[in-house]
C-alpha cells in the first residue's frame, strides 16, 4: 500500500520555481486566502521519491494481466490488440498539450482528424451522421435514449411512448440506459434459436413503444436473422430502433446496421477500434443516426466549408450537451489511425478472422466433456459463442466460475461469466482476431485440462486460483457495512485508528 | 484461396496467413468464410467494398497522422491562457511511462480480481488519495467527466431525498449547467439558479435563502467558481442547505485543494470535480475524468454511480486484496434499477492522476496550488495596471482564473482575442455571451507551467494593443 511506503519529506517531483519578483510583488500568497477558506488539516498523501514511485507502480503493473500478457476471451468486450503505433501518435504534444477552447484557426488539423473519421464511421455502420462526443458506450446509449425522448417529444408523442423494448439477452446498460433517459423496460424474450422471438416482439410493441434496443449479432454471437421482421414491426408501431455496437466487429464491412434499419448506432471505439480499455477506461462511444434524427445530436458539430473546418453550435433542435467539449479525443485519435493502418479492406478482415477465430474455439470446445452450446448449436456463430456448464456442474459441483478461476492458473485470462441471463453456468468467449491459432489452442487446451480435473480431482479447480499474485478473494467482505473499506482512511477509521 | 490483404498477412491479425485459415476452416468444416455469414440475409450483405482510404503501413500513418496535427498550434509554440474545465498543467514523465505499461492499459474492468490486484490496488489508491485531497471517506474509479458527474450527483440527490429541484450558481461552466440539464431533465429534476453578489461574485445569501424549499434536493457550488474566486461563504450556505434536509453538492479544482479547505470540512455531503489537471494532458478536451465522492455514510454510498473498489482479504484471510465492492448498485446486476448506466469509465486518468498524486505528495501538492496562485495573481496584479482593462470583474480572492474586462478600452474581447493571436498569444475564453451583464469580459487563466516571461509579454502585448487604440 503506497501509504505504508516512503518517509517524511521525500518529494517525486519538482514543480517550477516561483520567483522573487513574483513573490515580491504579490506577496504572501497564503495572506491572499480569506482565512476561513485555508487548508489547516494536514494533506495525508504518502511521501516518496521519484524511484519509489516508479518501482510502487512497476510493481502493481506486474500484478496486472492484459491483452499484451496473453488470450482475454472476455464475451462483447472485444479485447483485441492494441497497436502501439496509436499510442506513440496518441501522446504526440501536437495533440495533448491543444486546448478545446483554442481558435479554430489554431486547430484545424484535429478537426481535420474528426471530421474524417465521423464520415469514415458513419460509412462504416451505414448511418448519416456520427456523433463523437459519448465518452463510452453506455454514454452512447444515454445519447442514444436522449434521441429517442427527443424525437417523440418533438413528435408531441412523448408522453405517451414511454417504454423501451430490450431482448432478454441484452446488455445490463441496456435497461439502465433507456431508465436514465425516463423509459420503462419491457423485455422481449428470446425463442429456441437464441433470437428475438418474432411472435412476443409483436406483443410487446404497442402505442407505448419508444423504441427497441438490440445488439446485432446478438450476446449469444447469433446474427438476428430476422432483423427485416423486427425492424417492421418495431417501425410500424412507431418506435425507433436502436443498434447496441458491442458486436459490431465481426460485421464491419459485411453487412451495416444503418442498412438493416436501424436509426441510431453507437460504436465502442475500445472494442471495434482497436483502442486500449485501460482497466475500465477512457473509450469512446460515438453515435450515428439516420438524417431524420441528425437535428438532436449534441453540440457543436464539426462542419467543413470547403476552406475551414468549424465548430458549430447553432443548432435549435440538438439536445444540448452530455459532457463538456467534443469527446475524448486522444482516443478517437487513436481509432483514427487503426482505421488508416487496415483500410477498408483489412476491417472485413478483421470481421471474418474474429469470426473464424469463434467458430474454431466452438468447434473445439463442443468436444469438451461437461461443456454443452445451448440455443442451436449447430448454428455458426459471429465474433463469440457462449457454453453452458451446467452438465459440469451437475456431474461434479464445478461451476463456472470456478472455470473462470482455474484458467487464471493456466495463465490465461477468463471469459465473461454468468451473462447472458438466459443461458445457465454461462461462459462467454470472444477471442478476436488478434490471438494467433496456437493461443487458440492453448485455450481449448487449458479448458479441457480443467474439465477433466473436475472430473478427477474437483477441489484444485474449486479451490482455484492458486498460481495468481492471490487466491480467490473475498468479495462480500469487500461489500459489507461493517467491513467495507472503500478508501484508505476509511480502513483506519473502521480499525479504529487515530484519524 | 486468396489472401485479400495480398501475400502479406496484416500484423494485427495473425490468423490471415492462409494456411493457417486453411488449418481452421477445416477443423470447422467449411470451405470458405463466407459460409459463418450465411445467417444475414442476402439483402444486407454488403455488396461493395467500404468507401474508405486504403490501408497505409505504419510509416505512412505515422507520417500522415504527424503532418495533420502540426496544422495545430499547441502550448508549446504560444503561450495559451485558457482554462474554463480544462487546464493547461505539466504531465511528469513518470506519469506517462506508468500509464503506458501494457499490463495496465490493455486491461479490461478488473472483472478477475486475482490477475488485476495492480490496476485494482492502483484505483483504490486513487480513490484514497482524492478522499484526502477532499477530505471526503468514499470516491468512486471515475465518472466521463465534472460535468457527467455533475449531472449523476444531481440525480443521486434527487433519488436520496425525493425531491426534485436543484439550485446551483448563476455563475457555472455553461456546458456543466447543459450537461446536468440534459441528465436531470428526464429524471424529472428541475434547476434553477442563485444569484451573486455583483460587487464579489459570491452567492447571495438572500437569494439562497429565498429560492431553497422543502423541494430542493440538493444545493451545488463550485470552489473556486468557474471565474476563478474563492467561495467564502461556504459554512453559512452549507449550513442553510441541511436546514432544509437538502444535500451539499461542492465542485472542486483539485488543483486548489493543497491550500483550500476542502469540502469535506464545510460538510459537503457530495463532492465532484475534474481529475484531468492531475497528471493528464488536455488532449483537446478529452479524455476528462470526473471526480465524484460522498461521506462515509450507507445510505449515500449505496446511492453512489460507477465502479468502487474495495480492500478486502483473500477468502483464506491470509492476504489483504482489492476488487470491485458495492457491484449490485451497478447495471450489469440491477439493469433497470441500476443507480447509473455508467459501464466504462475513465480508469487509466485516475490511475495517471493516483501517480500524480502520490510523486507530488502533500508537500507538493501545497506547493502546486501555491504556485498556481502566486502566477495568476501576478498576472492580475500586471494587467490591472493597464489602461482600460478591468482586472478582475469581482472584489474576490482568485486562485488560478480570473476575469478580464475591456469595456473602457472601447475593443470587444474578439478584437483584442485576434490581436493577440497575431502576437502569438492566445487569450482567454470570452464570456461575453455567456455572461452578457459582465460586459466585453474573457476567463483568463495561469498555472504553474507559464513563466513569468509569458505574464509580462501577454501584458506587454496587451498595453500595446489597447495603446495603439488609445491614440
Amino acid at each position: 500500500m503506497i501509504f505504508n511506503i516512503g518517509r517524511n519529506g521525500r518529494r517525486g517531483h519538482v514543480l517550477p520555481k516561483v520567483g522573487e519578483k513574483v513573490r515580491h510583488t504579490v506577496g504572501d500568497v497564503s495572506m491572499l486566502i480569506p482565512k476561513n477558506m485555508q487548508r489547516k488539516s494536514q494533506l495525508r498523501l504518502p511521501e516518496l521519491s521519484e524511484v519509489e514511485a516508479v518501482r510502487h507502480f512497476t510493481r502493481l503493473s506486474e500484478m496486472n494481466y492484459g491483452v499484451d500478457s496473453g488470450l482475454y476471451p472476455l464475451g462483447s468486450c472485444t479485447m483485441k490488440y492494441n497497436p502501439k503505433i496509436n499510442e506513440l501518435l496518441a501522446d504526440l504534444s501536437t495533440i495533448n498539450t491543444v486546448h478545446p477552447y483554442q481558435d479554430e484557426s489554431t486547430v484545424q488539423g484535429i478537426l481535420e482528424i474528426l471530421y474524417r473519421l465521423e464520415c469514415w464511421l458513419a460509412e462504416i455502420t451505414g448511418t448519416y451522421k456520427v456523433c463523437l462526443q459519448p465518452a463510452a458506450g453506455a454514454h452512447g446509449e444515454f445519447l442514444g435514449t436522449l434521441l429517442m425522448r427527443a424525437y417523440h417529444q418533438l413528435n408531441g408523442e412523448y408522453e405517451r411512448r414511454n417504454e423501451v423494448i430490450v431482448p432478454d439477452s441484452a446488455h445490463g446498460t441496456n435497461p439502465a440506459s433507456a431508465a436514465m433517459a425516463g423509459f420503462n423496460e419491457v423485455v422481449a424474450p428470446s425463442d429456441g434459436d437464441g433470437c428475438v422471438n418474432l411472435a412476443a416482439l409483436k406483443a410487446a410493441v404497442s402505442e407505448r413503444t419508444a423504441g427497441l434496443m438490440l445488439t446485432n449479432p446478438n450476446t449469444l454471437g447469433i446474427f438476428e436473422k430476422n432483423i427485416e421482421e423486427i425492424a417492421r414491426i418495431v417501425h410500424d408501431a412507431g418506435g425507433l430502433l436502436y443498434y447496441d455496437g458491442a458486436n459490431l466487429n465481426p460485421i464491419l464491412g459485411k453487412a451495416r446496421p444503418g442498412d438493416m434499419g436501424f436509426d441510431i448506432v453507437h460504436m465502442n471505439i475500445h472494442k471495434t477500434f482497436g483502442t486500449p480499455h485501460g482497466g475500465g477506461g477512457p473509450g469512446a462511444g460515438p453515435v450515428g443516426v439516420s438524417e431524420e434524427l441528425a437535428k438532436f445530436l449534441p453540440v457543436p458539430r464539426i462542419v467543413f466549408d470547403d476552406e475551414r473546418y468549424r465548430l458549430d453550435y447553432d443548432e435549435p433542435y440538438s439536445i444540448g450537451k452530455i459532457r463538456s467539449f467534443y469527446g475524448n479525443v486522444a482516443v478517437l485519435l487513436k481509432a483514427y489511425a487503426y482505421i488508416l493502418s487496415l483500410g477498408g479492406e483489412g476491417l472485413m478482415e478483421v470481421a471474418e478472422v474474429s469470426v473464424l477465430n469463434a467458430n474454431y474455439l466452438m468447434k473445439k470446445l463442443k468436444e469438451i466433456k461437461g461443456l454443452t452450446l445451448p440455443y442451436n448449436s449447430e448454428k455458426p456463430r459471429k465474433h463469440e459463442c457462449v457454453f453452458s456448464a451446467k452438465p459440469l456442474k451437475n456431474d461434479t459441483g464445478v461451476s463456472a466460475l470456478n472455470i473462470a478461476k482455474r484458467l487464471l492458473d493456466y495463465g490465461l485470462h477468463a471469459p465473461t461469466i454468468y451473462f447472458p441471463l438466459i443461458v445457465d453456468e454461462a461462459l462467454m468467449i470472444e477471442p478476436t482476431e488478434t490471438f494467433e491459432k496456437e493461443e487458440l489452442d492453448r485455450f481449448v487446451e487449458a479448458v479441457r485440462k480443467i474439465s477433466e480435473e473436475a472430473y478427477t480431482k474437483p477441489e484444485i479447480v474449486s479451490k482455484a486460483p492458486h498460481n495468481t499474485a492471490v487466491s480467490r478473494l473475498d468479495e462480500v467482505k469487500a461489500s459489507h457495512p461493517r467491513t467495507m473499506a472503500l478508501s484508505w482512511r476509511m480502513h483506519l477509521k473502521r480499525n479504529r485508528h487515530d484519524l | 484461396m486468396v489472401n485479400r490483404l495480398g501475400k502479406n498477412t496484416h500484423p494485427y491479425i495473425p490468423n490471415s496467413l492462409p494456411e493457417v485459415k486453411q488449418e481452421m476452416m477445416q477443423e470447422i468444416g467449411i470451405k470458405s468464410i463466407d459460409e459463418l455469414y450465411v445467417d444475414i440475409p442476402e439483402k444486407y450483405r454488403l455488396k461493395k467494398s467500404l468507401n474508405l482510404p486504403e490501408a497505409l503501413s505504419e510509416f505512412e500513418v505515422k507520417k500522415h497522422v504527424e503532418a495533420l496535427l502540426s496544422k495545430n498550434r499547441t502550448c508549446s509554440d504560444m503561450p495559451v491562457f485558457l482554462g474554463a474545465g480544462c487546464w493547461p498543467h505539466y504531465v511528469p514523465a513518470v506519469v506517462r511511462e506508468i500509464v503506458q505499461r501494457g499490463e495496465l492499459l490493455t486491461c479490461y474492468t478488473p472483472y478477475q480480481p486475482e490477475i488485476a490486484q495492480g490496476m485494482l490496488q492502483a484505483l483504490f489508491e486513487y480513490q484514497s488519495m482524492i478522499c484526502e485531497l477532499t477530505g471526503m471517506e468514499v470516491t468512486n474509479c471515475s465518472i466521463y467527466d465534472w460535468a457527467s458527474a455533475l449531472g449523476e450527483a444531481a440525480r443521486m440527490a434527487a433519488r436520496l431525498t425525493r425531491r426534485s429541484e436543484i439550485l446551483i450558481p448563476k455563475i457555472i461552466h455553461p456546458e456543466r449547467a447543459a450537461t446536468l440539464h440534459v441528465y436531470t431533465e428526464p429524471a424529472g429534476v428541475s434547476v434553477n439558479q442563485i444569484a451573486y453578489d455583483s460587487e464579489t461574485g459570491q452567492i447571495s445569501l438572500e437569494d439562497l435563502r429565498s429560492k431553497i424549499s422543502d423541494k430542493t434536493a440538493a444545493v451545488y457550488i463550485e470552489n473556486p467558481s468557474y471565474l476563478g474566486f474563492i467561495e467564502t461563504q461556504v459554512d453559512k450556505i452549507s449550513k442553510e442547505t441541511h436546514e432544509h434536509g437538502a444535500l451539499f453538492i461542492v465542485g472542486v479544482d483539485p488543483t486548489s485543494l493543497g491550500i483550500l479547505k476542502p469540502p469535506g470540512e464545510y460538510d459537503a455531503d457530495i463532492v465532484v470535480g475534474e481529475a484531468q489537471p492531475l497528471g493528464n494532458s488536455m488532449n483537446f478536451g478529452g479524455p476528462l475524468s470526473g471526480i465524484f465522492a460522498c461521506r462515509d455514510d450507507l445510505k449515500l454510498i449505496r446511492q453512489m454511480p460507477g465502479r468502487i473498489t474495495g480492500m478486502t482479504t483473500t477468502l483464506d484471510g491470509g492476504r489483504q486484496g482489492f476488487c470491485m465492492a458495492l457491484q449490485t448498485r451497478e447495471q450489469h446486476i440491477r439493469r433497470e434499477k441500476a443507480t447509473s448506466n455508467i459501464c466504462s469509465n475513465e480508469a487509466l486518468c485516475a490511475v495517471a492522476s493516483a501517480v500524480y498524486m502520490a510523486l507530488l505528495g502533500p508537500e507538493g501538492l501545497r506547493e502546486l496550488g501555491e504556485t498556481i496562485m502566486y502566477k495568476a495573481n501576478y498576472a492580475m496584479h500586471l494587467l490591472s495596471k493597464i489602461d482600460g482593462v478591468k482586472v478582475p470583474v469581482f472584489k474576490s480572492a482568485h486562485f488560478k482564473e480570473f476575469t478580464v474586462n475591456f469595456d473602457d478600452s472601447g475593443l470587444s474581447v474578439k478584437e483584442v482575442h485576434e490581436k493577440l493571436l497575431q502576437r502569438r498569444i492566445h487569450g482567454g475564453k470570452d464570456v461575453s455571451k455567456e455572461l452578457p451583464e459582465l460586459g466585453e469580459t474573457a476567463l483568463y487563466c495561469v498555472t504553474e507551467i507559464h513563466s513569468r516571461e509569458e505574464i509580462e509579454r501577454l501584458a506587454a502585448a496587451l498595453n500595446e494593443i489597447l495603446d495603439g487604440r488609445r491614440r
